[in-house]
């Protein structure tokens, strides 16, 4: 178990150090280009280099990628304004001796967001908190909805019951999250006038937020309700075709104690780990959510900031959200071992 | 013996279509696909504007009348025309990103389960790193980095779309490989590429249909989505996901401009849904 453990630990070092490699070079733009934009057309090479030297533009890639990620000290310069001493880790107000010699990731310097005029530490958090509120009143709706029309679905294999609820659950998760929000809006905010339209979690729309919240959650559910369903529902379905379930039966039980004294628990450990793999998706799949309903969430701040080419902080938020989603997979796996024993002694 | 063999797996598998009207399910898909394919298709003739065009005299009134039965949209564009016309956009880009993604992918999951080894680690290590990021993160990254174009969604999808496809074809390979007449194809002295592509690849296409059909339903969203955040395709050309972004704004106005292309892409992305589903009743049936 621990050596399992710890060789996930080991791969999720490696991805992590991958990812945050390709991260940082999918926007790594030739530093002579940054140069030329910043002093326009007719600057002279000489000015270029100076600007690149100041910028810490003129060492190799690996270089600047591991100071940005804090392996390698940050780069000094002087300025060529004022003389002063300049560089990667050095900030405004702060005095020099104060500088710390590495800046990067690693030491939670998120750098400098151009979309939002701060620094990244002091936006991301808050958006992941509001992210995490959505996630998880989604996740405590859907997880027992889920369950629920599963298990129903799956005890009776063919029934008019199981067909309905499958062809139910194909069709909502068919629909797109911008689409079904498209459709319950057009009920209940235009046709009925019972929710608002937005969920900025702010009172100004004068609405209370429970109300804001109320839709946001509908979709995320809707599009996900479906996908856990059937999983629970093939699951369900393969427990009931078990001798031990046969047995239940022979042996005089009621219909309802064989599934919840028997069928239900084993039933629930394969679905396990795609409910957990879920949390990914309410975390970074609900882009497309906050993004309709003006959410200010984790998502929309990863998704204006790319629109507006803000890359420290599409860098910093795709980087967490590959750890968030590769810590979902090691859980899964390890609740898994811990709620199958077969697998964690062989 | 080629030609025999061929020609006795298009008829089976024409059985196998025509099996699935004891799938009503499977028929309901069947047809709503059917329409949206036969729409793309004949979009020149059966739109009734060009999509592009600006009616300015329907901007007094956009909601639907006699003269635009879905109405027009905030420039005075006829929204029938551009649901038809918008139908060719997703029926080009998904099925052409879904197919290299199958080329690719196949290729991949073959050589992994068929040499494993150092091959299958090489394949598997890269897929991990890809699938690592969440699908929307990789999405927004590319285009953000390569701007958004047809090409670009195209590439995007291929890119999430293969490691996927690579890690159900080397799971059957797996399997497929230890069969009798895989040892028999060897015997004969058949080379790595021939039982790979005609004996294992044909042998494990049931589950990879079904698949297909999923995923084209999968990038149909993934393409609306990428419009509807913005990334989609550079106007005026028009999808459907981008018309919803267009006008969700007004959506408390004028709800028309919003609900017809939405549920022009539920209709078919349902449509793909349930057609796959018909397909894996029918192919477990046997």
């Amino acid at each position: 178990m621990l050596a399992f453990f710890m060789k996930r630990l080991a791969s999720l070092v490696f991805t992590m150090l991958v990812v945050s490699a390709l991260v940082f070079a999918a926007f790594e733009f030739t530093p002579g280009q940054v140069a030329t934009k910043i002093l326009g057309p007719f600057s002279t090479q000489d000015q270029r280099d100076r600007l690149m030297e100041e910028l810490g533009l003129n060492r190799p890639v690996y270089e600047r990628y591991l100071e940005w990620l804090g392996v390698l000290p940050g780069w000094t310069a002087t300025s060529s304004a004022d003389g002063k001493p300049t560089g990667r880790c050095v900030k405004p107000g702060v005095p020099p001796e104060e500088t710390p010699t590495f800046c990067g990731v690693l030491q939670g310097e998120l750098g400098y967001s151009t979309l939002y005029k701060m620094p990244v530490n002091d936006i991301i958090w808050d958006r992941l908190g509001n992210t995490l509120l959505l996630a998880a009143i989604a996740f405590a709706v859907m997880v027992p909805l889920s369950i629920l029309f599963g298990i129903t679905a799956g005890m009776r294999e063919g029934s008019k019951l199981d067909r309905s609820i499958s062809v139910a659950s194909i069709v909502t998760t068919s629909v797109p999250e911008f689409a079904s929000g498209v459709f319950l809006a057009s009920i209940f905010v235009i046709g009925l006038g019972w929710l608002p339209g937005t969920a900025p979690l702010d009172s100004s729309a004068g609405w209370p937020i429970a109300a804001q919240l109320v839709l946001p959650v509908a979709v995320i559910v809707l599009y996900d309700l479906g996908y856990v369903v059937r999983m629970v529902r093939a699951s369900m379905v393969e427990v009931m075709t078990r001798p031990y379930i046969r047995t239940a039966v022979l042996k005089g039980l009621t219909f309802r104690d064989v599934i919840m004294k028997h069928a239900l628990r084993n039933a629930m450990i394969a679905p396990f780990t795609v409910i957990l793999l879920q949390i990914n998706y309410m975390i970074t799949g609900v882009v497309v959510v906050e993004a309709v309903f003006a959410y200010p969430g984790f998502g929309r701040m990863l998704l204006d900031s790319a629109l507006s080419q803000d890359v420290a902080t599409v860098q910093a938020a795709s980087l967490f959200a590959v750890l968030v989603s590769v810590c979902t997979q090691i859980a899964g796996d390890l609740g898994y071992m811990m709620l199958n024993p077969r697998i964690r002694f062989s | 013996m080629a030609m025999s063999d061929t020609a006795g797996a298009v008829s089976r598998t024409w059985a196998r279509i025509s099996l699935l009207r004891e799938s009503p399910v499977g028929m309901v898909g069947a047809a709503l696909v059917l329409f949206w394919i036969l729409v793309a298709i004949f979009a020149p003739w059966i739109s009734p504007y060009n999509p592009n065009t600006n009616d300015m005299d329907a901007l007094i009134d956009p909601t639907p009348n006699a003269v635009h039965w879905f109405g027009t949209d905030m420039q005075g564009r006829d929204i029938l025309a551009r649901v038809i016309w918008g139908s060719r956009t997703v029926l080009t880009v998904a099925p052409v990103a879904v197919a290299v993604a199958y080329a690719i992918g196949s290729l991949l999951g073959l050589l992994a389960g068929y040499y494993r080894g150092w091959v299958d680690n090489v394949i598997n290590r890269i897929s991990d790193i890809i699938l690592s990021f969440p699908a929307i993160v990789l999405y927004i990254i590319v285009i953000m980095r390569f701007g958004p174009s047809a090409l670009n969604i195209i590439l995007a999808v291929i890119f999430i779309a293969s490691p996927q496809i690579m890690r159900i074809v080397r799971g059957m390979t797996l399997e497929l490989r230890e069969r009798e007449y895989i040892a028999a194809a060897k015997m004969r002295g058949e080379s790595a590429f021939y039982i790979m592509f005609v004996e294992i690849l044909p042998n494990a296409r049931g589950p990879l249909i079904v698949d297909a059909c999923l995923r084209m339903g999968y990038t149909t969203i993934a393409i609306g989505v990428l419009g509807f955040l913005g990334l989609g395709l550079p106007p005026p050309d028009p999808d459907w996901g981008g018309m919803v972004k267009d006008s969700y704004a007004l959506m408390s106005i004028y709800p028309h401009m919003s609900l017809f292309p939405a549920a022009a892409i539920s209709s078919l992305v349902v449509g793909f849904s349930l057609l796959a589903d018909g397909m894996r009743e029918i192919s477990m049936r046997d």
